[in-house]
């Protein structure tokens, strides 16, 4: 590597530092706030606490004041430590220790620094006023928070770390709290912290149970099981029953998911199948080079991201957006020129279209590997399309979630094509009978290179989103060349919204297959059912009626 | 009757065919048998070998050529039934084996051990035995092609789609047999082959034997094809792919028709994979490749399809091609292969056999072009060809 070139390297991961650090933070505050602080530079949180062992009552009430200011959830253990009694001046190293569990822990990380040695540490004392000071500010910074945000992350560090000594705050918090869902949030809390507890009496237990298992947080079931241990048989029934519902729930959101999954291969299927079902529709010609169009999309898009880093390395995060305009021109001029080289002397012949393409294909796939190399390229998936986020019970990736939107728009707008526009007219014309519409002066020809470019230009649309998916490779189109033809086959050809049926119906049913039957075995299944299906239905889902069918 | 269809089976052309065989399945073993190696007119054994493998897939290329060439039916999966048929074959190669495998079994092929299988399961029952392999070999492709065209041809799918299904179940079978579970071999196949009716597969004898037995074979194929496509049977295939919708009108079962010769051809192709696995020592699920069925397809166009000798012509050409191409240029093959696909589907419909035909036509054009207008002999002929924009091309009779 030259050093120009490591030096545009550097430049470019720092960019991409710099770029995805704010917006990874953002997504996952909830999670991160407590073991991240966000360093506010002003007054540092551990000078502060270090500042606590030689100070008098007065200065205390300052600092304790001072550290609520930072709103640094960190200082939190070593406040509640001062209010408790257990911060200690180390005084061997002057530093200020928390002493629990026979060990001296950081104030601030918790990290274990040493056995507890009664001999050097000597107790940093508080009256009862300073005590009040503490749970205030203490309140202040968590659960009283003026940010919704930072109530939500106090109550769920109080999930994790349970303590009895926080169902005061809690029950106070939950009086004062005016957003329902930081409300709800808070009573899981407590409800976590009651079932945890070992001296809660055995109503709250109960009543807390019904809010624990309707939380939907994850380990809501852990919880439960949990709380079932030596629990009193009216308590383990009712802790059994909502185990019971809460089972049955997530089976219904496994179903979902599976349904999402289905949702999100059948986006795949359709932007693969789509632009062979309107070829098919219209010319009757099964183009066995689509592969290689959606093979040669995913190149385009390649190319673009190559040339975008090395010039304009600012625009990265857009790369695949304009890759898709230069991935649609590519494959459709691609597609417009096998029509008028090969295809068009075929017409009516289409065993031997099926032939040419396929030769068609392999020289595609061949001069693609001796281009590129057989191994497989790389697309940096933009920031915004990496990550996950919840939806209620269901972790969706934001690539997956992209995709689905992208095959949607494709769909919604192709459907705009065929019926708003002369050639969409012009195209359902020749699909329902290729000779009258000669006859009414329909230039035949200049459709079919139309509606080959704009199959292939879709194949293209396809393979900008699978490079997000899968490897891109000259084999990539062989591996969804088969799919599409079921999908278009099963969905019947000459109407789009078959192909829409056909695809998401083939992505769920596999999808569904695949828990019981394994994939292989699922993937065998669906073939074997389509192979049936096409013995009642020899047209597909939505068959054209008619006499043009015939021939 | 039988004799009678014999006798018009073994028309001029096909009679030198079937000669042309039955002498090399006599020259070649004795070529490489009696002359000495080194000395002139000797038959290298890794070239018998090879030509015998050409020989099988002429046999393949055959099967496809009376489903497609005559019956209009583009079957991709025609790879699928000789793989099938090359499975049934290894199953018997493998049962042969006994002690010798790495591990000893006395039953259990080596995978099977490897995988702590306890016993044989019951599909791999009587593959000790040859003669019902042999049966086997002929039974299961004919079964599921019988099946397969039941179904297909009585709900009329037709044309493309019915090309597609075919590759669906090839698809279906690939991913079938590359399952470990299946009791198949998995990836690996079945391989190692060590006797075959008592005699070692990798000796020099056993190698022109197997030649000889193609060769034979192939013989008796064209004889059979001869027969089915000069009898009347063969003319209502030829109507139904002209014109299916008339000749079911006139009152001809047209999936009956189908369905023998998609069931015969079947059984054909799987003889020829039985043959090829012994050959090449090998049988894994790479065979049932979509894109193997498809090859086999371009063999037959190229060679000339709704001809006899067409396919094995193409078919023996096309791999020596193949040959050649992966041996001294390893990354054109799929070029040549793909330009020949485009080039025979655009400019040799017939193929190579259809080219005598085709310079004959393109002379007597010019020679019409060069005579007096008062002969109208030309332009009948290509409004014909003008009108018939969806007619299969004709058969060349």
């Amino acid at each position: 590597m030259t050093p120009a070139r490591s030096f545009i390297g550097l430049v470019l991961s720092l960019l991409l530092l710099a770029g995805a650090t704010p917006l990874r933070a953002q997504e996952t505050t909830p999670a991160n706030a407590i073991t991240a602080p966000v360093a506010s530079a002003a007054t540092d949180p551990a000078a502060l606490v270090a500042a606590m062992g030689e100070a008098n009552l007065r200065e205390l009430g300052a600092i304790v004041t001072e550290l609520a200011a930072t709103e640094d959830t960190a200082v939190v253990p070593a406040l509640q430590a001062l209010a408790a009694g257990t911060l200690y001046l180390d005084k061997a190293t002057g530093a200020v220790v928390i002493v629990a569990g026979g060990n001296r822990l950081d104030p601030l990380t918790q990290a274990v620094i040493g056995p507890e040695s009664a001999a050097d540490l000597t107790r940093i004392r508080v009256n009862n006023s300073l005590r009040r000071d503490i749970a205030a500010a203490l309140g202040a910074m968590t659960l009283m928070n003026d940010d919704p945000r930072t109530r939500m992350s106090a109550a769920r560090a109080m999930m994790a770390n349970v303590d009895d000594a926080n169902l005061p705050l809690l029950d106070e918090a939950i009086a004062a709290e005016t957003d329902t869902a930081v409300r709800a949030l808070m009573q899981v809390a407590r409800g976590v912290t009651l079932l945890r507890s070992a001296d809660a009496s055995l109503a709250d237990k109960l009543a807390a149970v019904p809010v624990v298992a309707q939380s939907g947080e994850r380990d809501a079931a852990t919880v439960l099981t949990a709380a079932r241990a030596n629990a009193p048989a009216e308590l383990d029934a009712a802790i059994a029953s909502a185990l019971a519902g809460l089972e049955q729930e997530r089976a219904v959101w496994n179903a979902l998911q599976n349904v999402w999954f289905g949702i999100s291969l059948g986006s795949v299927l359709l932007l693969a199948a789509i632009g062979l079902a309107i070829t098919f529709g219209v010319m009757g010609v099964i183009n066995m080079a689509h592969g290689e169009m959606v093979m040669l999309g995913a190149y385009t898009t390649f190319l673009v991201q190559l040339f975008i880093r090395q010039n304009f390395p600012g625009l990265l995060d857009y790369s695949l957006l304009i890759a898709l305009p230069a991935a649609f021109l590519v494959t459709a001029a691609i597609g417009v020129g096998i029509e008028r080289g090969i295809i068009r002397w075929l017409y009516g012949r289409p065993l031997e279209t099926l032939l040419a393409t396929w030769g068609l294909s392999l020289i595609l796939q061949q001069a693609v590997r001796t281009t590129f190399g057989p191994t497989n390229q790389m697309v940096i998936a933009p920031t915004w399309m990496s990550g996950s986020f919840q939806f209620y019970g269901l972790s969706i990736t934001y690539g997956r979630f992209w995709i689905v939107i992208f095959a949607m728009i494709v769909f919604a707008l192709l459907l705009l094509v065929l019926n708003r526009t002369a050639l969409g007219l012009q195209m359902r014309a020749v699909t329902q009978n290729r000779r009258m519409a000669s006859a009414m002066g329909i230039r035949t020809p200049f459709v079919d290179a139309m509606t080959f470019g704009l199959g292939s230009g879709i194949a293209g649309l396809a393979g900008v989103a699978l490079t997000q998916i899968d490897n891109i490779s000259p084999n990539l189109g062989q591996n969804y060349i088969i799919d599409s033809f079921m999908v278009v086959v099963f969905g019947g050809v000459g109407n789009l919204w078959g192909t829409l049926v056909g695809a998401m119906t083939l992505g769920i049913a596999n999808k569904f297959l695949e828990p019981y039957a394994g994939a292989v075995l699922g993937k065998i299944l669906i073939l074997v059912l389509i192979i049936l299906f096409i013995q009642r239905r020899p047209r597909g889902l939505f068959a054209l009626k008619g006499r043009a069918v015939e021939q | 009757m039988l004799t009678q269809a014999l006798f018009r089976a073994l028309d001029r052309k096909a009679i030198w065919l079937v000669a042309i065989f039955v002498g090399l399945a006599i020259a070649v073993p004795a070529l490489n048998l009696l002359v000495p190696p080194g000395q002139f007119g000797h038959v290298p054994t890794y070239m018998v070998s090879l030509f015998g493998k050409y020989l099988s897939y002429a046999i393949l290329a055959l099967a496809l050529d009376l489903v497609w060439g005559y019956c209009g039916i583009l079957s991709l999966g025609h790879g699928a039934f000789f793989a099938l048929g090359g499975y049934a074959m290894g199953m018997y190669l493998m049962r042969q084996i006994g002690t010798r495998g790495v591990y000893g079994h006395p039953t259990l092929p080596d995978f099977m051990v490897f995988l702590n299988w306890r016993e044989l399961p019951w599909y791999w029952w009587g593959f000790d035995n040859f003669w019902f392999a042999a049966l086997m070999v002929m039974a299961v492709p004919g079964l599921l092609a019988f099946v397969f065209g039941w179904f297909a041809f009585r709900s009329r799918v037709t044309g493309v789609y019915l090309s597609i299904i075919t590759q669906a179940m090839t698809f279906a079978l690939l991913l079938a047999f590359f399952r470990n579970d299946m009791g198949f071999g998995g990836n690996n196949g079945l391989t190692d082959f060590k006797d075959i009716l008592g005699v070692p597969v990798q000796a020099q004898t056993t190698r022109v034997a197997l030649f000889a037995a193609t060769a034979l074979f192939l013989a008796l194929s064209v004889l059979i094809c001869s027969m089915i496509v000069n009898s009347k049977l063969g003319k209502v295939m030829v109507a139904v792919r002209d014109a299916e919708s008339r000749t079911r009108f006139i009152g001809y079962r047209v999936e009956y028709v189908k369905l023998f010769a998609f069931t015969v051809s079947a059984i054909m192709a799987g003889i020829a994979g039985a043959l090829y696995v012994p050959q090449v020592g090998i049988i894994n699920p790479g065979e049932f490749e979509p894109g193997n069925s498809i090859e086999v397809v371009i063999w037959t166009a190229v060679g000339g399809r709704g001809t006899i000798i067409g396919p094995i012509i193409g078919a023996i050409l096309v791999n020596m091609g193949k040959s050649y191409f992966t041996a001294a240029l390893p990354e054109y093959w799929l070029f040549a292969l793909g330009a020949l696909f485009v080039f025979v589907t655009l400019f040799m419909p017939k193929g190579i056999v259809g080219l005598v035909g085709q310079a004959r036509a393109m002379l007597q054009k010019r020679e019409n072009r060069q005579a007096p207008p008062d002969q109208p002999a030309a332009p009948a002929r290509s409004a014909a060809a003008e009108a018939g924009i969806d007619a299969q091309p004709k058969p060349a009779e």
